[in-house]
């Protein structure tokens, strides 16, 4: 039943468990757009069938139809965190091969694997993930028997029948140390095979189906099949986005450079350790990067200039940059990530970002990376409504949700963990063994 | 000509070398130099670590978390001669003629120390050529030293000192082995050599290993142990050829058994990677069959189910705040098992055993009490802070010198520019043993290595 809400907060109490996409009204909140922008007090979010209606600070005596209110009480309210890249739904268990679906250096096919064929919604990351404030992520195979690592998709993190948003919604190669392994043994082995690939495709424009373009294979592997080229179509021709994982100064100039002779390549950096040494012709070329965001070590001869004022310095000189889930332990670290990149701010010689500034490396600009800009990592009218209530500030560290709520759905925050915390909140079995304890 | 000269000059030094020794050789081998090699109790690789100049110094007005679960608001640590002289409220006596710091708004702590690190024995560049951490050539090597492969030219000891004010930290081998090898414990003060760095009169550490890794790497090259019951009945015939060595004073000398002897003996701390709880349960069972004791458990994810029973034993878990699912035996990882461990008495260390997370134990601290917080599980910040700091050193047994600002130890301090469980917050100024070793002030006062002169972002902030 539908009551007349007058948005002032003082008059809210009321709260319901939905099962399906209910009209939500969360006030009082210590509100983040996730545009950048810094939190307000006092915000407003509503949600209707699904989708964020108004967000921000109300104006005096408006009045709104609603189920549920939600008296937020000062606490922080964010969008949805976008993970970006993660392999979420992929795998259950990384080390145990057989639940693992994010590699698969056995197969003949490389750049025609497609991500959202596998994803088991319900797999135990994508519910710890969720209860940690991520609502939506891009999912993605790594490269393993090819550069080519396949087709990722957006996925949402509600755990329904329908996990995946945008299926091959881009793909991506690897051009740096690891590519050259994968090539043969050289980043010219990687370009060339790079080429190679992108002129089969370009070949095949407009000709589905039809048989005839040459493998390239060497000894008996395929490097590339007539189904992977066919894969990379879209790719040459500018409708799927190309994620380039790449770190060191110079090969990140290689690849901007690779828009010369593929003009329609819409490209996306990944990784970009050195990107700061690079940053004016990254923010010159346009393309966004997804960043590294706190490794500083030189792991690797590409990665000698590593520095935690990455991402930072990278944004200071324009270049639209989110950051990357893929090089932390789990990626319900992004908001540890983006928060050291708040600390940085206080440290002299170092660049960070501010607050709002940070949380949308997390939450808007992932999004809009993804093809799900003004949808999605951003509360605005007409964003999906993904909305987290969190019990303290959502970027420092050891802050979790206490609600989530995804395309307006309230979400279930309990998984394996949750359950194994439940049973173990004491060691008593004094009446039976704690088997039964469930 | 003078190139020939000094040809000329070695061949007869080689000449009245040979001459001279024309009467040994043909002496009875009874006449002989009788060679033996120096005895561990001799000292061999000796610390050649000492402090570097450091100039009295007050921090007033700070916040100080003295590392044993104490708090004080506007506190006063005072530091001379490379010790800590004094620690109290703004009325502690300070002389006059020292250098003194506005702490206002800041925090102090002991130095961070970390129990679990594989800096210089699998050092950044992370290359083949640099992987010197696991002797995964035989399941027990007990023979290896962590010390001979750590390279003191390892970046990662200046992120971990300027980004996370880690001042003391154990390197351990690799988990490839049921028993890898010594580990060493370092100062985190750069040196040319590893000797340098090597912290004077800590305990050695013996690494172990449970479960998956040791089973997987021979198992998998078909010998034994292929199954946790191999990796038990191993461990136990290698104890007992242990006990039989110590017990023969004829024995010739056997470096791995002199290791074994040592933990025996107590003199060296064992370190044990274990997942699963049932696997630790198993473990001290065979210490208390050999007769040596478990100091760690590291990694520990299971520690939580069996809080009870590792208080009882008095073995400390390890642990990282948030690792889980990554293999079958981290599956039942959960963010509460530090807070599950504090609520029944068990000791408690947060670890890192990671070139990056090194860098913020702080915060993996405070993830772990948030935890707790939530169910209720009463964790002072202090106590947060004594995990990462005093219980570490206590596991490594250097208690008595480091991990705590008391009078009278080795003055092992970080000043940080906000509260130290926070996200926002970083080292400002790291001491040890006295000496100012990082100042995120003076662009000057953080260590380059070797390997990065002269390479993209040398010097820069990290």
């Amino acid at each position: 039943m539908k009551r007349l809400l007058q948005l002032a907060a003082s008059a809210l109490a009321l709260s319901a468990t939905p099962t399906l996409a209910q009209d939500v009204v969360i006030a009082n909140a210590r509100l983040v757009i996730g545009d950048g922008s810094a939190p307000l007090d006092g915000g407003v979010v509503i949600v209707d069938d699904g989708r964020v209606v108004f967000a921000g600070k109300p104006a005096p005596g408006e009045r709104y139809e609603t189920d549920v209110v939600i008296d937020a009480d000062g606490a922080w309210v964010t969008p949805g965190i976008f993970a970006t890249l993660t392999s979420l739904g992929l795998a259950d268990v990384s080390a145990v091969s057989e639940s693992n679906d994010i590699r698969a250096g056995g197969s003949p096919f490389s750049a025609a694997l497609d991500a959202a064929s596998a994803i088991n919604p319900v797999s135990q990351h994508i519910l710890v993930h969720r209860a940690s404030g991520i609502t939506r992520a891009a999912t993605t195979t790594l490269p393993a028997g090819s550069i080519f690592a396949g087709q990722g998709a957006i996925i949402d993190l509600d755990g329904d029948s329908q996990p995946v948003m945008q299926a091959r919604a881009f793909q991506m190669i690897n051009l740096g140390e690891g590519g050259g392994r994968l090539a043969g043994g050289s980043r010219v082995a990687a370009y060339a095979l790079l080429k190679a690939s992108l002129r089969e495709a370009q070949a095949l424009d407009g000709k589905p189906g039809i048989p005839g373009t040459t493998e390239i294979v060497k000894d008996d592997e395929v490097l590339l099949s007539r189904f992977d080229a066919e894969a990379l179509v879209p790719v040459v021709t500018g409708r799927q986005k190309l994620y380039v994982a790449v770190e060191r100064a110079a090969d990140i100039r290689a690849v901007l450079a690779l828009k010369n002779d593929y003009p329609k390549l819409d490209l996306v950096l990944v990784g970009v350790t050195e990107g700061w040494l690079v940053a004016d012709e990254i923010a010159a070329a346009g393309v966004p990067v997804i960043a590294n965001g706190l490794l500083d070590l030189p792991d690797t001869f590409e990665q000698l200039g590593a520095t935690q004022s990455n991402a930072g310095r990278m944004a200071r000189a324009g270049v639209k940059v989110a950051l990357n889930a893929a090089t932390m332990q789990d990626p319900r670290r992004l908001q540890q990530v983006a928060g050291n990149l708040v600390a940085l701010t206080r440290v002299p010689g170092a660049t960070g970002m501010d607050w709002g500034k940070a949380f949308a490396a997390i939450s808007s600009v992932p999004a809009e990376i993804s093809g799900m800009g003004g949808k999605a990592g951003v509360l605005k009218a007409g964003a999906l409504g993904d909305v987290v209530l969190w019990d303290g500030d959502p970027l420092e560290v050891g802050s979790v949700p206490t609600r989530v709520f995804i395309g307006g759905v309230e979400q279930n925050l309990e998984s394996h963990q949750s359950r194994l915390r439940d049973r173990y909140r004491d060691l008593d079995e004094s009446e039976l063994p704690k088997a039964y304890d469930w | 000509m003078g190139a020939f000269a000094t040809l000329a000059s070695a061949l007869a030094l080689g000449a009245c070398a040979t001459t001279g020794t024309a009467d040994d050789t043909a002496s009875t081998k009874s006449d002989a130099k009788e060679f033996a090699p120096k005895t561990e109790a001799e000292g061999v690789f000796p610390s050649t670590y000492s402090p570097y100049p450091g100039t009295a110094t007050a921090l007033k007005g700070a916040t100080v978390f003295d590392g044993k679960g104490g708090k004080i608001e506007n506190g006063v640590v005072f530091m001379s001669g490379g010790k800590i002289v004094a620690v109290g409220g703004p009325e502690t006596p300070i002389p006059a003629d020292i250098a003194v710091f506005d702490g206002t708004g800041k925090f102090v702590t002991p130095g961070i120390i970390d129990i679990h690190s594989h800096l210089g024995d699998y050092p950044s560049p992370g290359v083949d050529a640099h992987s010197d951490g696991n002797e995964a050539t035989s399941p027990t090597t007990p023979e290896v030293w962590a010390e001979h492969s750590v390279w003191p030219q390892d970046p990662g000891f200046a992120r971990a000192l300027a980004n996370g004010g880690i001042t003391a930290l154990q390197i351990l081998p690799g988990s490839a082995n049921l028993m890898g090898g010594r580990s060493v414990t370092l100062k985190n003060v750069p040196g040319r050599t590893t000797q340098q760095m090597k912290f004077p009169g800590a305990p050695y550490g013996f690494k172990m290993a449970c479960g998956e890794n040791p089973k997987r790497v021979y198992g998998g090259r078909g010998r034994m142990p292929s199954t946790r019951m191999g990796n038990l009945a191993v461990n136990r015939d290698t104890w007992l050829d242990a006990i039989d060595y110590a017990n023969d004073k004829k024995a010739k000398r056997d470096l791995g058994k002199e290791t074994l002897v040592g933990v025996l003996e107590g003199d060296i701390l064992v370190h044990n990677h274990c997942y699963r709880a049932d696997e630790m349960a198993l473990v001290m069972d065979m210490a208390k069959e050999m007769g040596y004791k478990v100091t760690a458990f590291h990694h520990a994810v299971e520690a939580y189910k069996i809080g009870d029973l590792l208080r009882e034993n008095d073995v400390c878990s390890a642990i990282w705040a948030d690792w889980y699912g990554f293999k079958m035996e981290s599956y039942d990882g959960i963010l509460e098992n530090a807070a599950f461990l504090q609520r029944e008495g068990a000791c408690v260390v947060i670890h890192s055993d990671d070139s990056n997370d090194i860098q913020r134990l702080n915060q993996e601290a405070r993830k772990a009490q948030k935890a707790g917080l939530r169910l209720g599980i009463d964790i002072s910040d202090a106590t947060a802070i004594q995990w990462i700091t005093y219980n570490a050193a206590k596991a490594m047994g250097i208690e008595e010198m480091t991990g705590s600002l008391e009078p009278g130890k080795m003055a092992d301090v970080v000043l940080w520019n906000g509260d130290p469980l926070s996200v926002y917050s970083r080292p400002e100024k790291v001491w040890i043993d006295g000496a100012l070793m990082y100042d995120a002030l003076d662009p000057k006062r953080r260590p380059v290595s070797d390997f990065e002169l002269g390479q993209p972002g040398e010097g820069d902030v990290k």
